[in-house]
């Protein structure tokens, strides 16, 4: 019988397999970050073990980092300490690593792709759940926590059980001002942020294969959303051609073997799944979410839920808790939502593609009074490619902050958080209580759809902004 | 690792879904760059809410955290787990975890249950009831007891041999050094390496 993508990926790297036991799985990248590595450094020391595969790993700092006055020192005392111990770290072990100032330090999921590291067929790890982002390559890419990263460092290898296959098809073709950030969040909100849990999903149908790279870097990012292990795409020539002129993609023979075994990973005909989603393209409309978690969302034509508008007590209770937090009423017009701070950035929507679809929409027009807007590269190669395309002057002439590259706002670890009751569409992944900040209140968006609330104040799509008469660029 | 056979303690009921790793300790208290002291991060947003269930006296030196469905969804921080043993549990029950939660759990000795949704309800009733009641979970038999609820619980075979046994992963792992130098001799020689580093 055939084996779908995700199987053929996880057979080429069975290190040992025996019945009763999880499979041994061999790592072919390891991304380090400064939050959830410390302590697996220790456990090396403490045990006197060297780092396995040092050509196999790279490290950068995101989390903590701040993204204003990033040439001078961190102010933030324990942030510096963490930051420092992993330089320390990658020093001691001799692993390559990108430091604040560096084209290649951002976000960690940002700079893999953008050096070639994450190539199809590969088990990709890092201590960090959004690491499903690398999937879009047709990658097995999943996070792990620390104990497991340091079973990696030592040993290159993690042991894992089998996961079940699902197939999420989006036949169609999506509508104007849809982007895969809306598609991927009304999929969660369709099955619910446990829908996903114990299997590796491969999202296809012609409406994945008509996505950009940096599109389905963005589906596959919110897999873990809704609870998947990994989320993939198939390898196809969108894949190869992204992957061409990157500095670690394979050269000469070495390319053309490789993309000969790339095609082949392709899900076969006669494979089947354990289970199976379909979307209509056409349905998809711009999403937002109300809620406290990722689930929790509607098109932002909609209203406001009301919990009885949901069958069981847990979903009741829920939505009677995220109403209060995010301080809503039921049957509001999300598009009367007033919101004080739009973030644009993460490892969700913190691409170069990204950049340049917010600021097609912003090119001409001004960020509400009484908002503002915070647009941060994804890395420092991205901040350096918008500037060469001038997106950073129309961030910055519509009165937005053209920020440093980091991880920022989409979680509460460094300078840049929301206070307490304020309120954010931001294009990250994740809406939980207190993530950007403890008490802060997050719309989940697209960068369209973040565009265009910071002109209007209140959340909207680009359809809703009157026409403005400017030359915008030729690539947004 | 320590080993873990059988735990005894009284639980806490936390009558929430989605409890996910951000409210479990929010991302401000992962500066450590140690193993142990994130207690003071545990559950923090609720912390100095009279009203949340660990600040109850009645509930003081409890050691098994009875939870609502999704506990443990979102972010892989393994600290989430440490914040919860640092504070004292040892045991948490819920009718679902997420994934990189329950794993890590494994790997630091917090023992992740997993029973059914009619089983957690059970549980509650029985603890508001009264919050002395003593709470046996037995990994051996995989079984939780507390009053007059006994149900089995759900956790993967290889989880469980690790936890009775106190194994350290790695260790094992390395013991299968030649499995992985055998593999590594196979891989293609396109596959990339991050060093030397290529610009």
């Amino acid at each position: 019988m055939g084996r779908t993508l995700s199987e053929k990926v996880w057979d080429a790297h069975v290190v040992r397999h025996a019945d009763g036991e999880p499979d041994l799985l061999y790592i072919d990248l390891h991304l380090v970050h400064e939050v959830t590595s410390p302590q697996a450094f220790d456990g090396l020391r403490l045990a006197g073990r060297p780092v396995r595969r040092p050509d196999l790993t790279i490290a950068t700092e995101d989390h903590n980092v701040p993204t204003l006055d990033v040439d001078k020192p961190i102010a933030d005392p324990v942030s510096r300490t963490q930051v420092d111990t992993l330089r320390k770290n990658a020093e001691e072990f001799g692993i390559r690593i990108h430091t604040l100032g560096d084209p290649d330090q951002g976000v960690v999921h940002v700079i893999g792709p953008q050096l070639g590291l994450t190539q199809p067929g590969m088990t990709v790890v890092c201590g960090d759940s959004h690491t499903s982002t690398h999937g879009a390559f047709g990658a097995i890419a999943f996070g792990i926590g620390t104990s497991e990263v340091e079973h990696v460092l030592a040993t290159q290898t993690l042991m894992q059980a089998r996961p079940k296959t699902m197939a999420v098809t989006v036949d169609g073709v999506l509508p104007d001002g849809v982007s895969a950030k809306d598609l991927v969040l009304a999929l969660i909100a369709k099955v619910g942020t446990g829908g996903g849990q114990g299997y590796i999903v491969e999202y296809r149908g012609d409406a994945i294969r008509a996505l950009s790279m940096e599109a389905r870097m963005t589906i596959c990012n919110m897999s873990i959303e809704w609870g998947a292990k990994a989320g993939m795409i198939a390898p196809d020539e969108t894949t190869f051609a992204y992957l061409r002129d990157k500095p670690h993609a394979p050269q000469g023979v070495d390319w053309e073997a490789a993309v000969e075994y790339w095609k082949s990973l392709a899900t076969d005909e006669d494979a089947t799944f354990d289970r199976e989603v379909v979307l209509r393209a056409e349905d998809i409309a711009p999403f937002v979410t109300w809620g406290t978690n990722p689930g929790q969302g509607v098109p932002l034509s909609e209203k406001v839920p009301s919990p009885d508008d949901f069958d069981n007590d847990n979903d009741k209770r829920a939505a009677e808790r995220a109403l209060e937090y995010m301080g809503l009423t039921a049957g509001t017009p999300m598009r009367e939502i007033h919101v004080d701070t739009v973030f644009l950035g993460s490892c969700t929507n913190g691409r170069i593609e990204d950049l340049r679809a917010a600021a097609g929409v912003l090119a001409g027009r001004k960020v509400a009074e009484g908002t503002r807007m915070l647009v941060v590269p994804g890395s420092g190669r991205v901040r350096l490619q918008a500037e060469a395309e001038g997106l950073d002057r129309i961030f910055t002439d519509a009165g937005a902050e053209w920020r440093g590259a980091g991880c920022s706002m989409c979680l509460g670890m460094n300078p840049d958080q929301l206070a307490p009751g304020e309120r954010s569409a931001s294009t990250s992944n994740r809406n939980f209580e207190g993530r950007q900040g403890k008490g802060g209140r997050t719309h989940l968006v697209s960068p369209l759809v973040a565009a265009a609330t910071a002109v209007t104040g209140t959340l909207a799509a680009p359809a809703d902004l009157p026409p403005v008469d400017v030359a915008v660029p030729e690539n947004v | 690792m320590e080993a873990f056979t059988q735990h005894i303690g009284t639980a806490a009921p936390l009558r929430r879904s989605n409890v996910d790793t951000d409210q479990i300790i929010p991302a401000v208290y992962l500066k450590r760059v140690t193993r142990t002291g994130f207690e003071d991060g545990l559950f923090a947003a609720w912390r100095n809410d009279p009203e949340f269930v660990l600040n109850q006296p009645e509930y003081g030196g409890v050691s098994v955290l009875v939870a609502g469905p999704e506990f443990g969804t979102g972010s892989s921080r393994e600290h989430a787990v440490w914040a919860l043993l640092d504070y004292g549990f040892r045991v948490v029950v819920s009718s679902r975890f997420g994934d990189i939660f329950r794993g890590n759990s494994g790997k630091a000795g917090l023992l992740a249950a997993l029973v059914t949704q009619d089983v957690v309800e059970r549980l509650w009733t029985t603890i508001e009831a009264d919050p002395g009641t003593k709470v046996t979970v037995d990994l051996e038999h995989k079984t939780i007891s507390a009053g007059d609820v006994s149900a089995p619980f759900e956790i993967d075979d290889y989880t469980r041999y690790r936890l009775l046994n106190g194994l350290d992963d790695v260790g094992i792992t390395l013991s299968h050094e030649a499995d992985i130098a055998a593999y590594e001799a196979t891989r293609p020689s396109f596959k990339p390496a991050t060093l030397p580093a290529k610009a």
